[in-house]
C-alpha cells in the first residue's frame, strides 16, 4: 500500500535552531492524522514541508508514493486551510471558493457552481455574494475549508483552524470536521497544540517535542501508555514518578507515570487491598471542579501527587485539606517511561 | 440632573476638541484651500490686451483663449503624454524594488533600501537636476558609458528616434523623460511598498497552495492588492510631472511644458488668467485619472 504521505528523516534547520531533526512518519489514505506539540515543537514546520512552502535540509517528502520534495505548492495535490484562513480580502466569498478552479483554468460558469455546491457543503450558500471581511471568524473558516474542498485534493492540511475561534464554536466544528472528513474520504493532517482536540479527532496522533516525534500512536494508546514523561504531562494530566519517590513505591528508582483519575484516595486509616500500590501523605488542597474534584497531596517534602475523583452519592466525602490520607493503585496502571 | 450633567460634559468635551480642530482647519481652509480656490477663481477673470490689466469681471474668455490656441493644446498634450510615460515607467521601475522591500530583505537590508530610496529627496533639487544635465550632456557620462560599452550606435539610434530623440540626450525628451522617472521614483516606491507589505504572506502561500504558478499569484492577487499604492504613486509621478517647470526647462527639447507655462505666463507676461487657468489643467487631469482609477477598482481593497 502506498503511503498518502511519508516523510523520510526530514531535517529542517534555521540558524541554530534544528526546527525537524531527522523526523520520519507515514500518513496512510483516508487517515486522520494529528501533529501536536507545543509551539516551537516543529508540527508547523513539518506540515510546511508537506504543502511545499517549505524544503528539507535532508531528507525527503513522498506524497502517493512520489518525491515532492523540491516540488513547489502548486504542482502537489494537497491544500491547505490556514491559521489565520488566508482569505483573499479583494473577492467575494464565492471567488475566494472558484480560485482554485479559476488558475487550474476551469470555466467561469462552472467553476461559480462548484463554489456555490462546495458553500452548500459547508452550509453557507447564501453567503456567496459576500466580502471575507463580512464574515465571523466561524464563517471565515468554512470559506477557508470549502476553497480547499473544491479542489477535491487527496490530502487536507489544517494548521491550527481552530485557533482563533471560542470554545463553543470550536466544540462544533471539531464534530463537524471529523465527520466531513468520514464522508469525503480525503487524508486530513491536522496541527493543533490542543491535546484534547488531537485525541477526540485524529485516528493517529503524533507528539512532537523539541523537532522530534517523541510518541506516534492511536489516541487511546497515547493517554493509556504515554512512553515519555512529556507525553505523559502533555497529552492530558498526569503524575510523573521517579527518583527517590518511585524507589520507596515500588523498590525501583524507574520512572513511572500514573494518571490521577486511577489513583483512589481514602482517609489514612482505612484497609486497603493487598494488591495495590499504596502510600500515605497529608492533602494538601481541593479544587472543585463541578463533575470532579482535584486533590493535591504531598507525599514527600518534594513530591506531591495529584489525584482527581469524579464526584458521586456512594463516594465518603473527601477529607479536610491538612488531614492524612491513604492513596493506592493498580500496578498495572503505573505506565513504566523511558529515559528522555 | 445626571443627564445634564453628562450633556454638559458631552457638551464641554465637543467644546475643547472644536477647540484643538480650530487652528488646523483654519490653515486648512483659509490658507491652503482659500488661496487655492482664489487662484482659481482669478482663471475666471480676463486680462486686458492693450493696458495689460487685469479685468476683475467673471467671464470664460480666457479659457476660450487657452482651448483656441492651438500652441496651448500642443503643451497640455506634451505634458499630459510625458505624464503618462513617466508615471508608467515609474510603476515598472519601482514595482521589483517596492516588493523586494516589502516581501524579501531582511530588517537590515530593508533600512539601506529605505534610505537608498529617500537619500536622493535630502539634496536640493536643483542640483541634481544640474548634475542630471551633464550626466546626459554630448560629451557626458552617459554617452562615455554607452561608447566604453561599445553601444554608440544604441545611442545614436535612440537619438534619432523621431520626437523623441535630438542632439545628445541633455536636449532631448527622452533624457527629460529619465530625469523626471529618477526625480519622482521615491514617489512611487514608497507607496507601492507600503501597500505590499500589507498583503500578508499567508495570501500568496493560498494561492500557491489553491494551484496557481507564481505569474498567476502576482496577476490575480499581489497585483490587484498592490493596486492603492500604485494609484497613490502614480497621482505623485503623474501630478508632479505635469506641474513641474525646472526640470522642462534645464534638461530636454524646447517644447513647452503646462509648468513653464505657468511661470511664464505669472511672471514675465503678467497674465495671471492665463496662469491660473493653466493650472486648471493639471487639477481637471488628475481629478479625471482619479475617477478612472476607482472605476478600474484601484481603490476596491483599500
Amino acid at each position: 500500500m502506498t503511503h498518502a504521505i511519508e516523510l523520510q528523516q526530514a531535517r529542517r534547520v534555521f540558524g541554530s535552531v534544528v526546527a525537524l531533526d531527522d523526523v520520519s512518519l507515514a500518513v496512510a489514505p483516508r487517515e486522520f492524522f494529528a501533529l501536536l506539540g507545543p509551539s516551537g515543537s516543529g508540527k508547523t514546520t513539518c506540515l510546511r514541508l508537506i504543502a511545499g512552502f517549505d524544503r528539507p535540509d535532508d531528507g525527503r517528502v513522498l506524497l502517493d508514493g512520489r518525491d515532492v520534495t523540491d516540488a513547489p505548492p502548486f504542482q502537489r495535490n494537497v491544500n491547505t486551510v490556514f491559521q489565520d484562513y488566508a482569505l483573499f480580502p479583494h473577492m467575494t466569498v464565492a471567488e475566494n471558493v472558484a480560485y482554485g478552479p479559476r488558475v487550474r483554468g476551469v470555466a467561469a460558469a462552472e467553476r461559480r457552481k462548484r463554489a456555490l455546491d462546495m458553500l452548500d457543503l459547508v452550509r453557507l450558500g447564501d453567503f456567496g455574494d459576500r466580502r471575507p471581511n463580512q464574515l465571523s471568524g466561524g464563517q471565515k473558516q468554512r470559506v477557508a475549508l470549502a476553497r480547499a474542498l473544491v479542489n477535491q485534493p487527496k490530502v487536507l492540511l489544517l494548521d491550527e483552524p481552530l485557533g482563533a475561534l471560542d470554545l463553543k464554536l470550536r466544540e462544533e466544528m471539531q464534530a463537524e470536521l471529523k465527520a466531513l472528513q468520514q464522508r469525503l474520504g480525503i487524508t486530513f493532517v491536522y496541527v493543533t497544540h490542543d491535546q484534547g482536540e488531537a485525541l477526540s479527532m485524529a485516528d493517529r496522533v503524533a507528539v512532537f517535542n523539541e523537532g522530534r516525534i517523541e510518541q506516534l500512536d492511536a489516541p487511546r494508546e497515547l493517554y493509556a501508555r504515554p512512553r515519555t514523561a512529556f507525553v505523559a504531562s502533555f497529552v492530558g494530566s498526569a503524575n510523573v514518578v521517579d527518583g527517590p519517590l518511585a524507589s520507596r513505591l515500588t523498590g525501583r528508582p524507574a520512572a513511572f507515570a500514573i494518571r490521577p483519575e486511577l489513583v483512589q484516595i481514602y482517609p489514612a486509616d482505612s484497609p486497603v487491598d493487598g494488591g495495590l500500590v499504596s502510600c500515605e501523605g497529608v492533602l494538601e488542597d481541593i479544587l472543585y471542579h463541578g463533575a470532579s474534584s482535584r486533590c493535591h497531596v504531598r507525599l514527600m517534602p518534594q513530591a506531591v501527587l495529584a489525584v482527581v475523583r469524579t464526584e458521586s452519592a456512594e463516594l465518603t466525602p473527601l477529607p479536610q485539606p491538612g488531614a492524612r490520607v491513604r492513596l493506592a493503585w493498580r500496578p498495572e496502571d503505573a505506565v513504566p517511561l523511558r529515559k528522555d | 440632573m445626571a443627564a445634564s450633567l453628562a450633556g454638559s460634559l458631552r457638551g464641554r468635551s465637543a467644546f475643547y476638541a472644536a477647540l484643538l480642530l480650530l487652528p488646523p482647519l483654519l490653515w486648512l481652509g483659509t490658507v491652503y484651500l482659500g488661496s487655492l480656490f482664489a487662484l482659481l477663481f482669478q482663471s475666471f477673470y480676463s486680462i486686458d490686451e492693450f493696458t495689460a490689466r487685469i479685468v476683475p469681471k467673471l467671464t470664460l474668455d480666457t479659457y476660450r483663449r487657452l482651448v483656441s490656441h492651438p500652441a496651448n493644446l500642443d503643451i497640455i498634450r506634451r505634458t499630459l503624454f510625458m505624464a503618462i510615460a513617466v508615471t508608467l515607467a515609474s510603476a515598472v521601475v519601482a514595482f521589483p524594488i517596492a516588493n523586494y522591500m516589502a516581501r524579501y530583505a531582511g530588517p537590515k537590508m530593508k533600512a539601506f533600501f529605505y534610505v537608498g530610496v529617500m537619500l536622493p529627496m535630502w539634496t536640493s533639487y536643483l542640483v541634481k537636476v544640474y548634475a542630471w544635465r551633464l550626466i546626459l550632456a554630448k560629451q557626458g557620462i552617459l554617452s562615455w558609458f554607452f561608447g566604453a560599452a561599445g553601444a554608440e550606435r544604441l545611442l545614436d539610434a535612440l537619438l534619432r528616434i523621431p520626437s523623441i530623440g535630438g542632439p545628445s540626450l541633455a536636449s532631448s525628451y527622452l533624457g527629460m523623460f529619465v530625469v523626471f522617472v529618477y526625480m519622482w521614483l521615491p514617489f512611487m516606491i514608497l507607496p507601492l511598498a507600503a501597500a505590499l507589505e500589507r498583503v500578508p504572506g499567508s495570501l500568496l502561500q493560498a494561492s500557491a497552495d489553491l494551484g496557481a504558478r507564481p505569474g498567476q499569484t502576482f496577476r490575480t492577487i499581489v497585483l490587484p492588492l498592490a493596486l492603492p499604492g500604485l494609484a497613490a504613486g502614480s497621482v505623485f509621478t503623474f501630478s508632479l510631472t505635469l506641474g513641474d517647470y525646472i526640470i522642462p526647462s534645464v534638461v530636454g527639447a524646447p517644447g513647452f511644458f503646462i509648468g513653464m507655462m505657468v511661470y511664464q505666463q505669472q511672471g514675465t507676461a503678467g497674465n495671471l488668467p492665463l496662469a491660473a487657468a493653466f493650472s486648471v489643467v493639471p487639477i481637471v487631469l488628475i481629478a479625471l485619472y482619479l475617477s478612472l482609477a476607482k472605476r478600474l477598482g484601484a481603490f476596491d481593497a483599500l
